[in-house]
């Protein structure tokens, strides 16, 4: 029986990341909505559940990320997170989420570090999404 | 207030017992480091039991008898410039022996004293010596500050140069599994963007050199006679293509010449980064102005726009280097974030500043002020 096509709504204001992410994840089969700001992405999720959100974490907002996640959390909490995040920012923000008490505050499933190579990406969805 | 630790190690009871006595309620004030220093006094009878305190519990400041039983004061000295090399050491020598007190400094004492001392030459030896331990450790401690912020910049600077590179290796990547063949509406905008980011990178590499060099002081400056009003003009005619792609008009206004001694190529990065912005961050259809006067000793140059404007706590950040304002109003506009840090560090080099007035969706206005040097007449 085949699959049913997975949603994955990516936000990012970086438009190239977004372009390529939204490209590659097309071709491995799943329906992408892109949201170039985190005020885009809280209006995507308005209208629809997507199967999963990768966030980045600093948009207009320096924890845009933060934010979009509890917000997908508190509306689809079955719907897993990934997290991606500029190590060194303008204000320096890091996300670790090695301690429990780092995961419990930061509700995502998986922070992964820019540059995020796509091979590293789909791994993470696979293993979230159990496909 | 700060308090350093004092050892001494003298054979005579007499002698630690004194100096406790007078360096107790003593406190040296140092009003230019906005401190004073009060000691607490530990003593030791001799060479051996003084090591061991050190060694334990390493004092700032050594008061060192020259002869002791045992451990040799010169040998204890010796020691302690190798293996503790942050104490201050002040060698007491018995005789007013200028060889001792020469042998003794050349071996790492700060200082000496000459037996026998007054109350009040006690003090002052402390006071000294107090005064230059606070003094190193504030340089120190600069040292560190100055390390830390390099490095914070070279991180950040790492991470802007990897970004470029990141979005290009993943259009290539795109292009070499084929998600993009030649002909699709992708394949232009791959490319595009592409030569874009690799555009901004060479930008940033370039700005960079600048501040380098600014900061450095290196490089040939070449003083010579400039109208400011012609270096306006021209800055202005190099943005005029690109302004004229978004409707944007730009005019100089005020003083048509206004002489200056400078160095040509500065005059024209500080107007080309003001102008750049101005056109950069406008709306559609929007205005640039130039205006220039002299005011005094002084040119004012003042660069206006019709464009998003900025939020008090944003104007507060611009100048820092890598301090790009991140809003949905200035997304996909690219710039290296090092600009106004150029336009500040250069205006300084004219005796001069930088102002900003802004207002969000109304505009801005940089005011630059500089110094027009033995230039002052018009002619």
């Amino acid at each position: 029986m085949a699959e049913e096509q997975k949603t994955i709504l990516v936000a990012d204001d970086d438009e190239d990341f977004r372009t390529q992410l939204s490209l590659e994840l097309g071709a491995a089969g799943f329906r992408v909505l892109a949201a170039g700001s985190e005020k885009e992405a809280v209006a995507l999720l308005e209208s629809s559940r997507p199967d999963m959100a990768i966030l980045d974490v600093m948009m207009e907002n320096m924890d845009s990320g933060l934010i979009l996640s509890h917000k997908v959390k508190r509306r689809y909490p079955d719907v897993p997170v990934i997290l991606v995040t500029n190590v060194v920012g303008d204000t320096g923000v890091y996300i670790d989420l090695s301690t429990r008490d780092e995961r419990s505050w930061v509700q995502a499933d998986a922070v992964l570090d820019k540059p995020v190579r796509f091979e590293q990406l789909q791994r993470e969805i696979k293993r979230l999404l159990k496909v | 207030m700060e308090t350093f630790r004092v050892l001494v190690i003298d054979d005579e009871p007499g002698m630690r017992l004194g100096a406790e006595r007078v360096l107790r309620s003593y406190v040296v004030p140092l009003p230019d480091q906005e401190t004073e220093v009060a000691f607490v006094l530990s003593a030791a009878g001799s060479g051996e039991e003084g090591l061991e305190m050190i060694r334990s519990t390493p004092p700032d400041i050594l008061l060192l008898d020259h002869k002791l039983p045992g451990i040799q004061g010169l040998d204890l000295l010796d020691i302690v410039a190798r293996d503790h090399r942050d104490i201050l050491t002040v060698m007491i020598t018995a005789y007013a022996s200028i060889e001792t007190a020469i042998s003794a400094t050349k071996r790492g004492a700060f200082d000496f004293l000459a037996k026998p001392f007054t109350p009040d030459e006690l003090r002052a030896v402390l006071h000294k010596t107090a005064k230059h331990l606070v003094l190193q450790r504030r340089a120190a401690q600069l040292a560190r500050e100055k390390r830390q912020v390099r490095f914070q910049f070279i991180s950040v600077l790492a991470h802007e140069l990897k970004a470029p590179l990141a979005a290009v290796e993943g259009y290539v990547r795109l292009l070499q599994k084929g998600l993009i063949p030649p002909g699709s509406p992708g394949y232009d905008q791959a490319v595009d963007r592409s030569l874009e980011r690799l555009d901004g990178m060479r930008k940033l590499i370039l700005d960079l050199l600048d501040l380098t060099r600014i900061e450095s002081g290196q490089g040939r400056r070449e003083m010579v006679a400039v109208d400011l009003g012609e270096s306006a003009r021209r800055a202005v005619e190099g943005m005029q293509a690109v302004a004229a792609q978004r409707g944007i008009s730009i005019s100089v206004e005020g003083d048509p010449s206004l002489p200056m001694t400078a160095d040509p190529s500065e005059i024209d990065m500080i107007l080309n980064n003001l102008v750049t912005n101005a056109v950069k961050y406008n709306r559609e259809g929007g205005e640039v102005t130039v205006r220039l006067r002299a005011e005094g000793s002084k040119a004012v140059l003042a660069v206006s726009d019709t464009g998003i404007g900025m939020a008090p706590e944003e104007v507060g950040r611009l100048f820092g280097e890598f301090a790009r304002i991140k809003n949905d109003k200035t997304r996909g506009i690219a710039g290296s974030g090092l600009g106004l840090s150029i336009v500040k560090k250069l205006s300084a080099l004219y005796g001069g500043d930088v102002k900003v007035e802004s207002s969000p969706n109304v505009g801005t206005t940089f005011t630059v002020t500089l110094e027009r040097g033995n230039e002052e007449s018009t002619p």
